[in-house]
């Protein structure tokens, strides 16, 4: 059995049992981070507070909540934004941070592929942010359904629909998800089920896999060095922290963390308070009326381009093509042929690639939400053709890429 | 110039293109636009300098207006109560005692000559199916003078001042409900002791909202979240003229003035989003406590950095 001794202090008393001491220790004042990084790589953290904002605001609005299609739309139009206490602010923060989110987590995975940072043994890091993208996915869309607008209702028919794989008519399927012929009572409460316990509870552990999953490769820095971690850390234990190439995750990393979390978080309260309509859609304002379809239908801004990918292709062709998107990025440690990790301004072709894939998104991010008719038809074709060809092409300029 | 402001001005930049293409350029690609009249009402003609007297005495009696219509501020009560009314003619014909002062008084003189020309309804009516106001068809003198005495006759007993609720119960709530404003279209619902009397009275309310669903084609919508679901340009020009914004819709013009608009305009805010103010005064402040941490946030970050560079 281990021996105890009287303690001297709370943190002794707490050492002695939970080694707090050691867990600081490797967890965050000697876990070591490249000092070569810039403010993006602040976004991991940003993500983790907009959670954290997501998670708090979503605990409130559960205490006022009634997932039924008579009385949901009024509980949160009328409930929590007009009579419960502050419950407007609750409701705005968990709707701003819910479509700001996919904001950052977009930087994030454009930073990522910018610096090559899904390679040579970062794979597992990026392949759990996938997996914490899809979710994230699934979650806004179930918690989309919630207040039982004329978006949620028809975003919700449109988005099961697809369930049926097209030529495929699987009707039986898109019935067994919405359990009922059109998405009603019990449809809401699963997705109410979905949206409060069993997503957020994938997400939980899959931020564990992925904060894990950074352990052993380390972060990357903004030049790609393959920095030796033992070496360095040794240098800056023996105090020569101006020359060593690392620095502590606490402190040092995080003081820039929470500068640049400041910064965010004025950005924010600004768009919860003074400009949020392009996250919570007038058109959700209007009850759910199942005789009603609203002239235009469109997903949130953030699922815009691969709903645009599916749109312009004729009905299996556009599946096809909306599938691969889903998964296209998943591989993309796989089609990056090249061993190189370096910004990709330095990596020849494929800086060209990044910057056309990201101009491409955004084109077909505003075509998707466009009227589907006339030029922004042909523009989003053109776009979504785009989109698949660049995935062909990426192995093979890779390849073609120099070994550094 | 700083890499980082420089890799910020990217960031920025392709964020704002974003946001440009799928808010303003989208939804400006999405919604015909409609440019309102002002609230001129300039298809209706100029009326007359008119005599209050006069036309107290047209409405009292020669135009029979009080044989349908109640004037409770000058001790004229309905002819029939809500239901019966709603039965014969579609819908519960207004109480005049505010007419003077919330519609525009070209629109009044207009009405009174034409009500389903006026109404801009003339779509829904005919020669077999009548408007179920019946016009007026002058009583002996010059028809344009008579309607201008009447007109001033309702602008002389109108109050001057009222507020955003009494406008929207005068002009709208007899067609639309606004259940976050406790309003039907029988008026605000009482409070009742028992269930059972609650229930009654609910089903006073549905008798004539099925009556309403006959006259209009379909129920007129609850109007509670109005104001957040549609635009204050859109309500403006919807309610100044319906056929702009939605070519064909049974809905009546209304003839309210500019100021009758805003007022109603408001009141929609107050049920639809009654915190408004306390979020546009808690706004900046939050913002400020985040600008004073991120100053504290740097200047520590500077303190912590100075050993590392």
């Amino acid at each position: 059995m281990a021996h105890f001794e009287k303690a001297k202090s709370v943190n002794d008393w707490l050492d002695q049992r939970l080694a707090v001491n050691t867990l600081r220790r490797v967890l965050s004042t000697e876990y070591w981070i490249p000092k070569n990084i810039n403010f993006l790589w602040a976004m991991g953290m940003v993500l983790a507070v907009t959670f954290g904002l997501l998670l708090i605001s979503g605990i409130f609005l559960l205490m006022y909540y009634k997932p039924d299609v008579n009385l949901a739309f009024d509980s949160v139009n009328n409930i929590i934004m007009n009579e419960v206490g502050y419950g407007w602010l609750w409701r705005h923060i968990h709707g701003v941070a819910a479509s700001v989110v996919f904001l950052i987590i977009y930087i994030h995975m454009f930073t990522g592929i910018y610096y090559g940072s899904y390679k040579k043994g970062r794979e597992m890091i990026w392949i759990s942010g996938m997996l914490l993208f899809v979710t994230f996915s699934a979650e806004a869309f179930s918690g989309y359904m919630l207040p039982w607008g004329q978006m949620s209702y028809w975003a919700g028919m449109v988005i099961t629909n697809l369930f049926s794989a097209g030529s495929l008519e699987l009707n039986g399927v898109v019935e067994w998800i919405r359990g009922d012929y059109v998405p009603g009572d019990a449809y809401l409460t699963r997705f109410f089920m979905l949206h409060v316990l069993l997503l957020p509870l994938v997400i939980l552990g899959l931020i564990g896999l992925h904060f894990g999953a950074l352990r052993i490769p380390h972060v990357n820095n903004q030049d790609g060095e393959d920095i030796d971690f033992d070496v360095e850390s040794k240098k800056y234990l023996a105090g020569d922290t101006k020359e060593s190439k690392v620095i502590r995750f606490q402190w040092d990393f995080l003081s820039k963390d929470i500068f640049v979390l400041g910064v965010f978080l004025i950005f924010f309260f600004y768009l919860v308070f003074y400009h949020f309509s392009f996250a919570l859609d007038p058109v959700n304002f209007d009850p759910a009326d199942g005789l009603k379809t609203p002239a235009h239908i469109y997903p949130e801004w953030y699922f815009l381009w691969s709903y645009e990918i599916l749109r312009p292709f004729p009905k299996d062709p556009g599946l096809i093509a909306f599938a691969f998107a889903q998964v296209a990025f998943f591989l993309l440690p796989f089609l990056d042929r090249s061993p190189n990790v370096a910004p990709a301004n330095k990596r020849g072709l494929f800086a060209i690639w990044f910057w056309v894939m990201l101009v491409d998104m955004i084109v077909l991010t505003v075509m998707g939400k466009l009227p589907p008719e006339g030029i922004y038809n042909v523009i989003g074709l053109y776009a979504a053709v785009t989109f698949l060809v660049l995935w062909a092409v990426l192995p093979i300029i890779t390849m073609l890429e120099k070994k550094k | 110039m700083n890499k980082e402001i420089k890799i910020l001005l990217v960031v920025v930049f392709f964020t704002l293109v974003t946001y440009w293409g799928v808010e303003p350029f989208a939804h400006s690609a999405m919604h015909k636009h409609v440019e309102g009249e002002g609230f001129a009402y300039k298809e209706f003609p100029a009326v007359k300098a008119g005599d209050a007297a006069k036309g107290g005495e047209l409405v009292m009696g020669a135009a029979a207006c009080v044989g349908c219509h109640s004037i409770k501020s000058q001790g004229m009560p309905a002819p029939m109560d809500a239901a019966t009314a709603v039965a014969s003619y579609g819908v519960n014909p207004p109480d005049l005692s505010s007419i003077g002062h919330i519609y525009d008084e070209k629109f009044l003189a207009a009405l009174i000559k034409n009500p389903a020309h006026a109404l801009g309804v003339e779509h829904k009516f005919n020669e077999t199916k009548m408007h179920p106001m019946t016009a007026f068809f002058g009583a002996g003198g010059d028809i344009d003078q008579e309607i201008a005495d009447m007109v001033a006759y309702f602008k002389s007993i109108a109050p001057k001042e009222m507020t955003n609720k009494e406008v929207f119960v005068d002009a709208c709530s007899r067609c639309h409900a606004a259940r976050y404003g406790n309003l039907t279209q029988l008026g605000e619902t009482p409070k009742f002791k028992y269930e059972k009397d609650a229930l009654a009275y609910k089903v006073k309310v549905l008798e004539y909202q099925d009556k309403l669903k006959a006259y209009m084609g379909k129920l007129p919508p609850d109007v509670s979240m109005l104001g957040k679901s549609r635009s204050h340009h859109f309500l403006e020009t919807f309610i100044e003229n319906p056929q702009s914004q939605l070519p064909g819709t049974s809905m009546p013009k209304v003839g309210l003035t500019k100021e009758g608009t805003e007022q109603v305009i408001h009141y929609l805010t107050e049920i639809g989003d009654a915190n408004k103010p306390a979020r546009d005064s808690l706004g900046w402040k939050v913002i400020l406590f985040f600008v004073i941490f991120t100053i504290l946030a740097y200047l520590w970050k500077q303190s912590v950095w100075s050993k590392l560079h």
